[in-house]
């Protein structure tokens, strides 16, 4: 046996390269990956943060990792900012886009989406009074659905770069109120000690969560909601929900 | 880190605070500290041969050398810096990736650009996909020393270039009528006494690069400032440990970073300075001269 192996080796060896050169040369975008970087923004609890140890966390970090798990992919997470997410998926520097970013039509001209891992949710405001002016300054955070909410609402926009900012520009009083994901928002109005609290109505908005990738990478796309499908099925993905987001969250 | 650290939402006061401070976060947070000033060490040096070149460049006698070396002053100086730390690095990025393309991936029949997309054969990607995280950490900070060299290197290019001009004309004829050729009176005597003129500007380019160094994040890089306003921001449950907003405090701590590390920079350039005009003809020697009197 072993010295079959090494009578073939180098004949192995090269058919090892001609089948590569063949697999890039045919298939083009649908290389083998050998490691899938997952890009996220680390900073929207509970479906991305850094935890206390430095890593990745939250619902998305659990989600992500049985994905790869699933479709039989090496991944490797990533951080970068919210603002150039899309524009650093398109130069190649991760190849997906796992970062609560809901799936609407301005984006899917640009990116492609995998189903969604996460259903449609509400977007609601939090302010420090009910009696909040939601047509005054309301803050959000660049580039999400819910700015595009507030812009065409007839409020004053303001943004900023990541979530916690939005929450802080509330506190300090630069904005009225602040228009988010109920999900990121629940937490925190609940441990405000009575500060922060649910103003007007709810908001349904974009078609849930789902995994941001290159247009061109169909083959990984395939993986991916292949895995997200066997999660829904056999309620994986449910009980995950309920782990980081509680028993009262919208489920599949 | 500790033991006592292992159920951090059990624990309270100092114990709590020790454990806070060492988390794993934090030790990230120290270790950004350590990237900024190894940023700084390498930058100062590159960018001070930068501008030497192109300030030699800038008074050479041969037209294209010394449209060069101005252009490039002119060019870089001109263009605001968040556009070059924007633009610039991805452009290099991608030019480095597509030179490599074109040599490993001779047979790649896609086009690298496919819309917005910039897609080069997975053997070309620098670092490779596969590399570890370290790799892309260190390929990022090479990216911003780069770019940090150019553009203060502009700047110094153009102080060194008024400061060769400085050095009085008396000293080089002085050299010549001795018989030293071009290239010794440029190396002997132009150099050394040029830098007396060149400190006070190059001074303040160091004092703008310490300052400079939060665009670090804008390359990818997580500097103190990206780990101040990280570990800083409130902080619910879903963290080991919560806590309301502490921006202030991490950036307070900052600020005092950042006017020890200038204020001993003070220090060290107000005696690189008096060593430079010591003997020199210049005010500043002269002063030197009646104070040692």
């Amino acid at each position: 046996m072993n010295r079959h192996l090494t009578d073939q080796k180098g004949d192995l060896r090269m058919k090892k390269l001609l089948l590569a050169t063949a697999l890039v040369a045919v298939t083009g975008a649908a290389y083998a990956q050998d490691v899938v970087r997952l890009g996220t923004e680390g900073a929207y609890p509970p479906f991305n943060f850094i935890n206390d140890a430095g890593e990745v966390a939250g619902f998305e970090r659990d989600v992500g990792d049985e994905l790869c798990k699933r479709a039989g992919l090496t991944c490797e997470w990533v951080t970068n900012e919210w603002d150039s997410i899309i524009p650093n998926l398109q130069s190649g520097n991760y190849d997906v886009i796992i970062a609560g970013m809901s799936i609407t039509d301005e984006r899917d001209e640009v990116i492609d989406f995998s189903q969604n891992y996460f259903p449609p949710a509400a977007s609601a405001y939090v302010a420090l009074s009910a009696d909040a002016d939601l047509k005054g300054v309301v803050a959000a955070q660049v580039s999400t659905i819910q700015a595009g909410y507030v812009a065409e609402s007839g409020a004053t926009l303001l943004e900023f770069a990541t979530p916690d900012e939005t929450i802080a520009a509330v506190r300090n009083g630069e904005a009225v109120a602040v228009f988010a994901d109920k999900d990121f928002l629940a937490p925190i109005v609940a441990e405000s000690g009575g500060e922060l609290m649910f103003v007007g109505e709810e908001v349904q908005l974009g078609g849930g969560v789902g995994l941001g990738l290159r247009e061109s990478d169909t083959e990984l796309k395939e993986k991916f909601n292949a895995a997200i499908q066997s999660m829904k099925d056999d309620g994986s993905l449910n009980a995950l929900i309920e782990k980081h987001f509680g028993p009262e969250a919208a489920k599949f | 880190m500790f033991a006592a650290c292992a159920d951090p939402k059990a624990i309270e006061g100092l114990t709590w605070a020790l454990c806070y401070l060492t988390s794993g976060k934090h030790i990230d947070f120290y270790w950004s500290f350590v990237t900024v000033l190894l940023l700084l060490a390498l930058t100062a040096p590159a960018a001070l041969a930068m501008g030497f070149a192109g300030a030699i460049a800038a008074r050479s006698r041969f037209l294209p050398v010394s449209l060069l070396g101005k252009g490039y002053a002119a060019i870089v100086r001109g263009v605001p810096d968040i556009v070059f730390f924007l633009f610039f690095v991805i452009a290099l990025d991608q030019a480095i990736e597509w030179t490599k393309h074109q040599i490993v991936c001779p047979d790649w029949t896609q086009p690298i650009r496919q819309g917005l997309e910039f897609r080069v054969c997975p053997q070309a990607k620098v670092p490779l996909g596969s590399a570890s995280a370290f790799w892309h950490q260190a390929y990022g900070f090479g990216l911003a020393v780069f770019t940090f060299a150019i553009v203060f290197g502009a700047f110094a290019a153009n102080v060194l270039y008024g400061a060769m001009n400085a050095v009085p004309r008396a000293q080089l004829e002085t050299a010549e009528a001795y018989g030293l050729s071009q290239a010794q009176v440029f190396r002997r005597i132009l150099v050394p006494q040029m830098w007396v003129y060149a400190l006070p500007g190059l001074s303040n380019l160091w004092m703008i690069l310490i300052k400079a160094t939060p665009l670090l994040f804008l390359l990818g890089v997580k500097d103190i400032v990206y780990w101040a306003r990280e570990l800083g921001g409130s902080k619910t449950q879903a963290y080991e440990y919560p806590h309301p907003d502490w921006r202030l405090w991490y950036f307070v701590g900052l600020l005092v970073f950042y006017l020890i590390f200038t204020k001993v920079s003070e220090i060290v350039l107000a005696r690189l300075s008096a060593r430079l005009n010591h003997g020199q003809a210049t005010a500043g020697g002269e002063a030197l001269r009646k104070a040692a009197a």
